[in-house]
């Protein structure tokens, strides 16, 4: 290679990076007026955990992999995607201040695996639609809820006759083996038909679209995102009828690292990155867009 | 052990579901297995093309998927079978591809000169193979076939998988409902291993009674 043709080279790369740095400075002027972000690290007391994360200089964060709108690796990017991951790189702009959404490792914790990841020390904080219950409590402690999830019903777009969870009586309903949902809507609707549940919810997807059953019940945010893999064919009906907070988890006693969490949710929440990221996310299928949950400072 | 007598009339039940599927579906791979085996040896030549085709693909196609593809694929073009009759029609295929090979290689061990004579008695293909071959050829396939059901048998816990609310659908579900399932799929195994022994026993004798003397 001649010098010649290496010095034009570095030239033509050296223009093209002014161009992206300034396209993406304007962009990032725009968010500037949003963002809580912080333009440096804060500086926290030494020894709490926010000061050994900034120390280390990553955030380990537990997601689910195979949640559509919550938290998905891309099949073709292999980057991540979703509310939770959006929710995750707010928490650690927290701490490392601006580009701190850079600086996360990625974990997948299903969710037999949640609460281990925690006590185990694999992953700093849990985003993975966890749902804050007191059985879950005893064995780790939750921030927030960042998230208002409730159990509802999915039927075929042209269905016209299932608009609550009243209207199931006497129906076919798929859920999830062994699930709370199948236990609620025993309660709610004890003559519906729930004599088939399957292993999985993809599956009671499958049953709908087969006709097999009428509707599938559980969690929205699971609900909406089989909606959004199955564009036009499916949609979501009638109103919430459990309610199902999704909190951020993290290792027992460590109230100092809880607060800041808290502190944190309520921040992005008033300054309305967290609708931002609920409209990127869920809000794509979901088109109302709902006030944050109160956090709850247990 | 609780989470076991507790719902012992559900196991019964389950245990029902296990062996009519087991017994229906090893019927059923029998039938399509011969019907194979008889393809495969025949004269014409697209009959032995596609019952080749049809044995690779149904030894070669995991259960799993096979089932999964009946269950929730067929319905696609307006036909619903229940989970128990898709799981029959699966498992008949499935184990009916192995089947198709054990009897034929039966068929291959009767001598030729067997077949020969019996064509020059003026038997037909189908008179020779019905009434000649195949019941020697049975006889020296029992063993195998005895192996395949043992095979078969456990085979069958995949249709849980589609919903068939066999031994190990309930084993699941009750164990993950009561925060048991190393107890419910304990004892689920032991009664395939059971039965098993049992079906292993039966075969023997069989065996013994068929068995050609030579």
């Amino acid at each position: 290679m001649s010098n010649r043709s290496t010095r034009r080279r570095t030239s033509l790369v050296a223009v093209l990076c002014t161009l992206v740095l300034l396209i993406a400075a304007c962009g990032d002027k725009k968010d500037d007026k949003k963002t809580t972000a912080p333009a440096k690290a804060p500086t926290f007391t030494t020894g709490s955990t926010m000061a050994k994360i900034q120390k280390k200089g990553k955030l380990t964060v537990g997601i689910k992999f195979d949640q559509p709108l919550f938290g998905l690796r891309s099949a073709t990017s292999g980057g991540f995607e979703g509310f939770d991951v959006e929710i995750a790189k707010l928490i650690a702009q927290g701490i490392f201040g601006k580009g701190g959404a850079d600086k996360i490792t990625y974990k997948e914790t299903p969710s037999k695996i949640r609460e281990d990841s925690i006590t185990g020390g694999d992953v700093d904080i849990v985003i993975a639609t966890y749902t804050i219950n007191d059985k879950r409590k005893k064995v780790v402690d939750f921030a927030g809820p960042y998230f208002q999830a409730g159990q509802r019903i999915m039927v075929k777009s042209d269905n016209t006759d299932i608009k609550g969870v009243k209207d199931l009586n006497g129906k076919k309903v798929c859920s999830v083996t062994g699930s709370t949902s199948i236990d609620n809507i025993k309660a709610q609707a004890p003559k519906a038909d729930i004599s088939n549940p399957f292993d999985t919810y993809s599956k009671c997807g499958e049953e709908l679209k087969n006709g097999r059953v009428d509707a599938v019940t559980t969690d929205d945010s699971i609900l909406y995102g089989l909606v959004s893999q199955n564009k036009g064919e499916l949609k979501v009906v009638g109103d919430a009828f459990t309610e199902e907070p999704y909190g951020i988890g993290l290792k027992k006693g460590d109230d100092a690292f809880r607060t800041f969490l808290n502190n944190r949710i309520e921040a992005i929440e008033k300054s309305g990155e967290w609708k931002k990221a609920y409209k990127d996310t869920v809000g794509k299928i979901r088109t109302t867009t709902p006030e944050p949950p109160k956090v709850d400072r247990y | 052990m609780r989470v076991i007598l507790d719902n012992l009339d559900t196991f019964t039940m389950a245990l029902g579901v296990t062996l009519l599927l087991s017994l229906l579906s090893f019927a059923g791979a029998f039938l399509v297995g011969a019907a194979l085996a008889a393809a495969r040896v025949s004269p014409v030549p697209p009959l032995r093309q596609a019952a080749t085709l049809l044995t690779e693909l149904f030894r070669n196609i995991p259960l799993v998927v096979l089932l999964f593809l009946l269950y929730f694929g067929i319905p696609k073009i307006d036909i619903r079978f229940s989970p128990f009759i898709t799981a029959v029609i699966g498992m008949s295929l499935y184990t009916g591809a192995y089947m198709g090979e054990t009897i034929r290689s039966g068929i291959n061990s009767v001598a030729v000169g067997q077949a020969e004579a019996a064509r020059s008695l003026g038997l037909g293909f189908g008179q020779v193979l019905g009434i000649v071959v195949l019941p020697q050829a049975l006889r020296t396939v029992v063993q195998p076939i005895g192996n395949l059901f043992s095979a078969h048998a456990k085979n069958t816990a995949i249709a849980a998988s589609i919903s068939v609310k066999d031994l190990t659908y309930q084993a699941n579900k009750l164990g993950q409902e009561n925060a048991e399932a190393v107890t419910t799929l304990l004892a689920v195994g032991m009664v395939y291993v059971v039965l098993l022994l049992g079906a292993g026993y039966g075969f023997a004798v069989l065996e013994r009674r068929t068995a050609i003397r030579r």
